[in-house]
């Protein structure tokens, strides 16, 4: 193995990791407030990546115009999403909100395949972010430059929020304990609205990143995406944000180094998530950064 | 004398039944026979799902997986070795699978014994999980079945599946073993086998004080569970006829949840009804795919709206009713004649 084919694919997988990091966030956000699993998160990262093309070619936008509109409409959507199929059922059994959750994510695919077509479209392309760039012996999509930076900015954004602001303490209080944050007045469907905002917001973005880089798109790709990225949350601790982060970079880590240095594994690949989710939950079933929680009887 | 009417019902109703399957049998074409025998599959498969979901209160979202051993198994120990050398035409069989042989009903059985196998496997280390964790370590678990299944090229010929699979699952042995599987169900849950894990499922902690094995309680649950969702995967892999990994995805699992939601999380009664509605459903559906011609409006097909309509439906059902066509309820004789009297027709409702 060469010093130089290690940076390859170190690069490959800085990138590949913080595009899972960016989904995994609007996962944990999710789950930390409400407990719950959010199934149509992987659709309302496919939708983001609809958005966009449909903005950029359909419309004629710009591209930087298109990214935004098409952001700003899977934040709308993903707030939408939670008031129609998560709202109503705040107090029912934790089973039927998750059943709603997996109800909303078969109702989006398959709108999908009905509306955007089951064929697989392309991106047109944007030089801004495929041109090859050659640093030294690494070559490398400029995308894949852009993406660990955006998810820096937004993790620090992010911290910010919830750690600094009136918002994120109104967050955290809810997630705390929902009843008791009413009490105190905090507008708790404002709250768990906005949550949704932000998370669909980042999963749009993500999926706009994720066609930048692999410019495919098709109704069903979020699926895979959407698990491994719940997966990178749990890893990571669900309900903690610098988590999300951690096991999105551990998991795109771990998957683009083992196909690298044991090629025969390569069909495994998307078997190597599941593997690392089983050892992490058995060893430290609160994920590496995530807090214990006692059961309270 | 009230016991006696009972039981005359219900012998009557069974003879009803079984004249009735003896008729679609014989009279409807091939087409509806398998509708009728795809029923048969997922009320087994509901009922597996439904012990966990309902009866012990686990999540789990595994099921898929376990319907992929149970369907591999039984189609590999019947084919003939002449099958799978047909088969295995890229890389030869396991030379000591490929001369195994075994009568259907055997290898029904080992399908389901190779399901619970895996679930005691599985179980050890995933039963330690509560709630999401265990659904989405089962989840994990079940993909990983799929991945192993892909790559095992001289073990299930990977990829390319396994086809011309001898077609066993005809109508009666299909409904025997819904029939077995609802016998054993209704016997289960009213054991006290069956009351321990209704304990489980309402508390644990509580359970547990009481001197309940809870661990004990929830891998039984998950084995039994599990023999018969591989019962399910080998019925359904002989009457399709051809098994590749791409059917035992996600999506098979929600659709077997989706049953066990709308008859009733926790009911026998309404994963069979939910079983039938569903299947039937999906086909009836299925005209939403062809092009339409109404009086004015004309469509040219759109395949995937029938899938919109039945995730509609889904979410319909689980906003408004949440718990689905019959509750936790069963199905009793007293019940049934007491809609048809208006007095007290409610308080005479069906208990479980």
């Amino acid at each position: 193995m060469e010093l130089s084919t290690f940076f390859q694919q170190l690069t490959n997988a800085l990138s590949l990791g913080s595009l899972y990091a960016l989904i995994a966030i609007g996962y944990t956000m999710v789950y930390g407030i409400l407990r719950l699993i959010n199934f149509a998160h992987g659709d309302v990262f496919m939708l983001g990546a609809y958005f966009a093309f449909y903005a950029a070619t359909s419309l004629a936008m710009p591209w930087w115009v298109a990214f935004i509109v098409a952001i700003g409409l899977t934040a709308i959507f993903g707030m939408g999403l939670e008031r129609v199929a998560y709202r109503p059922l705040r107090d029912s059994p934790k089973i039927s909100v998750m059943i709603s959750a997996i109800g909303a994510s078969f109702l989006i695919e398959n709108v999908g395949i009905v509306v955007f077509g089951g064929r697989p479209k392309s991106f047109p392309s944007i030089p801004l972010f495929d041109t090859v760039l050659h640093l030294g012996p690494v070559s490398v999509l400029s995308v894949s430059l852009f993406i660990p930076v955006i998810t820096a900015a937004i993790l620090v954004a992010l911290l910010w929020i919830v750690n600094g602001t009136k918002t994120g303490l109104a967050m955290r209080a809810v997630s705390t304990d929902l009843d008791a944050a009413r009490l105190m007045a905090i507008d708790v469907n404002r709250t768990i609205s906005l949550t949704f905002g932000i998370g669909s917001l980042l999963a749009g973005l993500g999926g706009i990143m994720w066609t930048m880089k692999y410019p495919q798109l098709n109704p069903l790709m979020g699926v895979m995406p959407g698990l491994k990225c719940f997966i990178a949350a749990v890893i990571g601790g669900i309900g903690n944000i610098p988590g999300a982060v951690l096991g999105g970079f551990l998991l795109g880590v771990l998957e683009i180094m083992i196909v690298a240095f044991l090629p025969e594994l390569t069909g495994y690949r998307d078997a190597f998530a599941f593997v690392l989710l089983i050892v992490v939950l058995l060893v430290k079933p609160s994920g590496l950064l995530g807090k214990h929680q006692a059961v309270k009887v | 004398m009230k016991i006696k009417r009972n039981t005359l019902l219900t012998l009557a109703g069974l003879a009803l039944l079984v004249g009735a399957i003896a008729a679609a049998d014989a009279t409807l074409g091939r087409f509806s026979v398998r509708i009728l025998n795809l029923s048969a599959i997922y009320i087994v498969l509901a009922l597996s799902l439904n012990l966990l979901n309902g009866f012990t209160g686990l999540f789990s979202l595994g099921h898929a997986g376990f319907m992929a051993v149970g369907a591999y198994v039984s189609a590999l120990l019947t084919m003939s070795p002449a099958q799978k050398d047909m088969n295995f035409f890229l890389e030869p069989i396991m030379p000591f699978l490929r001369d195994i042989q075994l009568p259907f009903p055997l290898a029904l059985l080992a399908a389901g014994a190779c399901a619970g196998l895996v679930a005691v496997v599985i179980g050890v280390p995933a039963l330690r999980l509560r709630d999401d964790y265990l659904a989405i370590a089962t989840l994990g678990f079940a993909e990983i079945i799929r991945v192993l299944i892909t790559n095992a090229q001289s073990l299930t010929n990977g990829a390319q599946g396994l086809k011309a699979i001898t077609k066993y699952s005809t109508t009666w042995v299909v409904w025997s073993v819904a029939a077995l599987s609802v016998v054993f169900m209704l016997a289960l849950v009213r054991s006290s086998y069956g009351r321990t894990m209704k304990a489980v499922r309402d508390d644990e902690v509580a359970a547990e004080a009481m001197g309940v094995n809870v661990f004990k309680v929830k891998s039984t649950s998950f084995v039994i569970s599990s023999f018969m969702a591989g019962v399910g995967g080998a019925l359904l892999g002989h009457m399709i006829t051809t098994i590749d990994p791409k059917m035992f995805t996600l999506t098979l699992t929600f659709n077997i949840l989706l049953i066990v939601v709308l008859g009733g999380n926790g009911s026998i009664t309404g994963s069979v009804i939910g079983a039938i509605v569903v299947t039937v459903l999906m086909e009836a559906l299925r005209f939403l795919d062809m092009p339409m011609n109404f009086l004015f409006i004309k469509t040219n097909g759109l395949p995937g709206l029938r899938m919109v309509i039945f995730s509609i439906l889904l979410m319909i059902v689980v906003l408004y009713r949440q718990r689905g066509l019959m509750g936790n309820k069963e199905f009793d004789w007293d019940g049934f004649i007491g809609i048809f009297r208006r007095k007290g027709a409610s308080s005479a409702g069906g208990r479980s």
